[in-house]
């Protein structure tokens, strides 16, 4: 079958690597961006108009999912995750080497990857284990995960406490030139911590982590990377402390990036219930820590918005608080949030979110996308910045539920999903998003 | 010191809307009461109490009610008085404890109540070690629930004894200092008896380590020092906080011998505060490190008149939460 080339035309088009930012047609052939322009001629294709109010973005990554597979299907699987990654707006994920087993050498990897293509949604970026196990004692052959596919290491929720193996990390990444992402938190000082230490924890009885236990690391992190040369990527950054050790470093030139989740930017400590799910870590913060990360979204110092997507099946969050595992998911909740929250709100311009969603996440993990510039691969992420939706955490396409979101009303939502100039999702919610439809079977196949 | 009549301590003040039935269902916290319902407790203990003093220590208020005492972590003081208290109640009992249940074998505490809600129970007094737990019973049981302490969160019949026991001493709780002394951080006692005491009108001073300090105690509405002298300077109430054993392994503390120099109560101590102050502990004690022995059995000490007034406020809670008063319960059932 021979595929049809694909116009669509009179959108809004937001493209921060082009500066570009009004309406104009977009041509898709052979699942790429043939050209983007005013009035393209339609020359053989398929004339798609696109309903009034939707913006064409380059495709949304989210740096930090949680896939669960191999070994915790029961939570979610990589065809259930990367179905809600398009439901979501996200044309690619990449998954924390915390399965079991480790992501921690290549046959792991290469799994991941076969699973994730047989799937054919999101694009999969396997992130490996900077230690074998995880456990902290000697590095993983990081050349064999990147060659099998692998993006960046980390330890993710077992944070590279040795000094020592951190700056060798680093070093050692540089000749890959990959990130090393680390979960930053000084494990002694997290004790057995469940919530942000502060008014709110102490009142519910709550065993408090308190945000210097993550800032310390931060403040090493920057400083190792600035001797080893090596870049580190700081996850799910939570602490005013932390963004100022961040700050700091980039100020200094020191190859430093980071992102933060889109709860940690909405939510503080003050909502903290036995509800599990507001358990996660880093704990909701307080509202200064809040404050300092939206101050950080507007000027630039955070690099990235990304989800921390971590299912968890519901019988294991239905336990008492200080029982139950740490996070929340994410894919399904973040583009609405960040539009009603973020954009709406008045934190930052449609510009800036898509820049936070889709160029940063890409230069950062070193893959294509982020643009959506002639030759690129049409990945596309479709807003539609004012219709008004309810998060219904029973419709999610994720196994999990456990989200704060659930019955939230967000005005901003995700309209549609290409990937490969393909639609791979559209929201029955929005309005005439019927008509994008036609490129559900024309444009992808060459 | 001689306690002043029970019956005349009612006559309070305080008492301004008087309240004849408890509008929650449970009692997980003292935010659940307000300050009118935790006078009702007190002034419906009195009567409690004095059916302890009878030769037949037994009322048929609860005949037919099933209590199930669900502990899920040690406590003997506890456990037994509400033992007592039901019992004296007529109420039918049993307990679950922790050792011996099917949490041994994996269940969760959802299904392990599930299966108990599944028997019909009226009550349920739950102990457990995790802060929030008797929450999570809520949306599974139609049982009443009381928390018998949970974690480091609440231990509310054991404030509401406690300021029992203060009205047997002073003629209202209005005004008194109240000094809470020890290991703040991880004391529920601390945590109900702030509400219960503010509700009431106490000035509430906490005093201990920084290493055991509650954070954001500021917004507690509490004086905080670490100065013991300070703190008990013309204290009208001064009560001691267990510190645990197993505190030396957080790095809280380097020597019990160090805590008792610093915190430890003594009668030399105890000069700087009223004359008529008295001394109290929820237990239990560990003499020479929170309290010296001559302050724990000495004139000021109402350390067992707490443990006997516990068995007529949870007699009180029993009999107000069971609704077989003249509450709108009765109206709806």
């Amino acid at each position: 079958m021979k595929s049809q080339p694909v116009v669509l035309r009179g959108a809004r088009v937001v493209d921060p690597v082009q500066g570009l930012d009004g309406i104009r047609d977009v041509r898709i052939a052979a699942g790429r961006i043939a050209a983007v322009g005013t009035d393209l001629t339609i020359d053989g294709a398929v004339p798609v108009d696109v309903p009034a109010g939707l913006v064409l973005c380059p495709g949304f990554i989210d740096m930090h999912v949680h896939l669960r597979e191999p070994g915790q299907e029961h939570k979610e699987t990589i065809a259930t995750g990367v179905a809600a990654a398009v439901a979501g707006g996200f044309v690619g994920v990449a998954c924390m080497p915390n399965t079991d087993p480790v992501n921690d050498h290549a046959g792991v990897t290469e799994e991941i990857v076969r699973k994730a293509v047989a799937s054919n949604l999101a694009r999969v970026y396997p992130i490996g284990a900077v230690s074998v196990g995880s456990k902290g004692e000697r590095l993983t052959e990081i050349r064999e995960l990147c060659a099998a596919g692998c993006v960046a290491v980390s330890d993710d929720g077992h944070p590279v406490a040795d000094s020592l193996m951190m700056r060798r990390a680093l070093e050692y990444v540089s000749m890959f030139d990959i990130p090393v992402i680390n979960h930053c938190e000084d494990l002694s000082l997290k004790g057995d911590g469940v919530a942000h230490e502060g008014h709110r924890a102490a009142a519910l009885g709550l065993r408090g982590i308190p945000g210097a236990a993550e800032a310390v690391m931060v403040e090493r992190d920057v400083t190792l990377s600035e001797l080893s040369g090596g870049a580190v990527h700081i996850a799910h950054m939570s602490a005013a402390g932390s963004l100022r050790a961040v700050r700091s470093g980039k100020e200094r030139g020191i190859r430093v990036t980071c992102e933060v989740t889109p709860h940690h930017l909405i939510l503080t400590d003050d909502e903290l219930t036995y509800d599990t799910n507001y358990k996660m870590n880093p704990p909701l913060r307080s509202a200064t820590d809040r404050d300092a990360m939206l101050d950080g979204l507007r000027d630039g110092s955070i690099d990235v918005i990304a989800t921390d997507h971590a299912p968890h099946h519901t019988d294991e969050k239905a336990v008492e608080f200080d029982r139950a595992p740490f996070g929340i998911i994410g894919l399904e909740t973040a583009v609405p949030l960040a539009l009603d929250r973020l954009l709406h709100g008045g934190v930052i311009s449609l510009r800036r979110l898509v820049e936070l969603f889709a160029p940063n996440p890409a230069r950062i993990l070193g893959v294509d996308g982020g643009t959506l510039k002639p030759g690129s691969a049409a990945n596309i992420t479709v807003l539609a910045p004012e219709v008004t939706a309810e998060i219904r955490a029973d419709d999610f396409r994720s196994k999990a539920r456990n989200t704060p979101f659930d019955g939230w009303q967000l005005r901003g939502s995700v309209a549609a999903t290409f990937i490969d100039g393909r639609v791979v999702y559209t929201n029955d919610a929005v309005p005439g998003v019927g008509s994008l439809d036609a490129c559900a079977s024309s444009a992808w196949l060459s | 010191m001689s306690a002043q009549s029970g019956t005349d301590s009612t006559l309070v003040p305080e008492r301004v809307d008087a309240v004849s039935c408890l509008r929650s269902r449970h009692l997980l916290s003292i935010e659940d009461l307000t300050p009118e319902e935790i006078l009702l407790i007190l002034d419906t203990s009195v009567a409690m109490k004095e059916i302890g003093t009878r030769p037949i220590k037994k009322v048929p208020t609860l005949r037919g009610k099933t209590v199930v005492n669900l502990f899920l972590e040690p406590s003997t003081r506890t456990r037994i008085s509400f033992e007592i208290a039901e019992k004296r109640l007529s109420a039918d009992t049993l307990n679950v404890a922790g050792g011996t249940s099917s949490l041994l074998k994996g269940e969760t505490l959802s299904d392990t109540v599930r299966n108990i809600e599944a028997m019909v129970p009226d009550m349920i007094v739950v102990r457990h070690a995790s802060s929030g737990a008797c929450h999570l019973l809520l949306d599974i049981c139609n049982a009443r629930v009381i928390n018998a302490g949970d974690g480091m969160h609440e231990h509310p019949t054991q404030a509401l004894l406690d300021a029992f026991t203060i009205r047997e001493y002073k003629p209202s709780i209005e005004g008194l200092k109240v000094v809470i002394v020890g290991d703040l951080l991880h004391s529920r006692v601390l945590r109900s008896n702030i509400l219960l005491l503010r509700a009431l009108g106490a000035d509430v001073w906490v005093c201990g380590p920084p290493t055991l300090m509650v954070p954001g105690i500021d917004r507690f509405g509490v004086h905080a020092t670490t100065s013991l002298d300070r703190a008990v300077t013309d204290a009208d109430v001064v009560m001691l906080l267990r510190v645990q054993l197993e505190r030396m392994h957080g790095h809280f503390l380097p020597s019990l011998r160090e805590y008792f120099r610093l915190f430890g109560m003594t009668t030399e101590r105890l000069r700087r505060a009223k004359s008529d102050v008295i001394i109290m502990h929820p237990g239990p004690m560990n003499r020479g490190v929170e309290i010296s022995s001559e302050v724990a059995d000495g004139p000021y000490s109402v350390i067992l008149d707490q443990v006997s007034n516990g068995v007529a406020i949870r007699m009180a809670v029993l009999y107000l939460l069971a609704g077989v008063g003249v509450g709108e319960d009765q109206v709806h059932q």
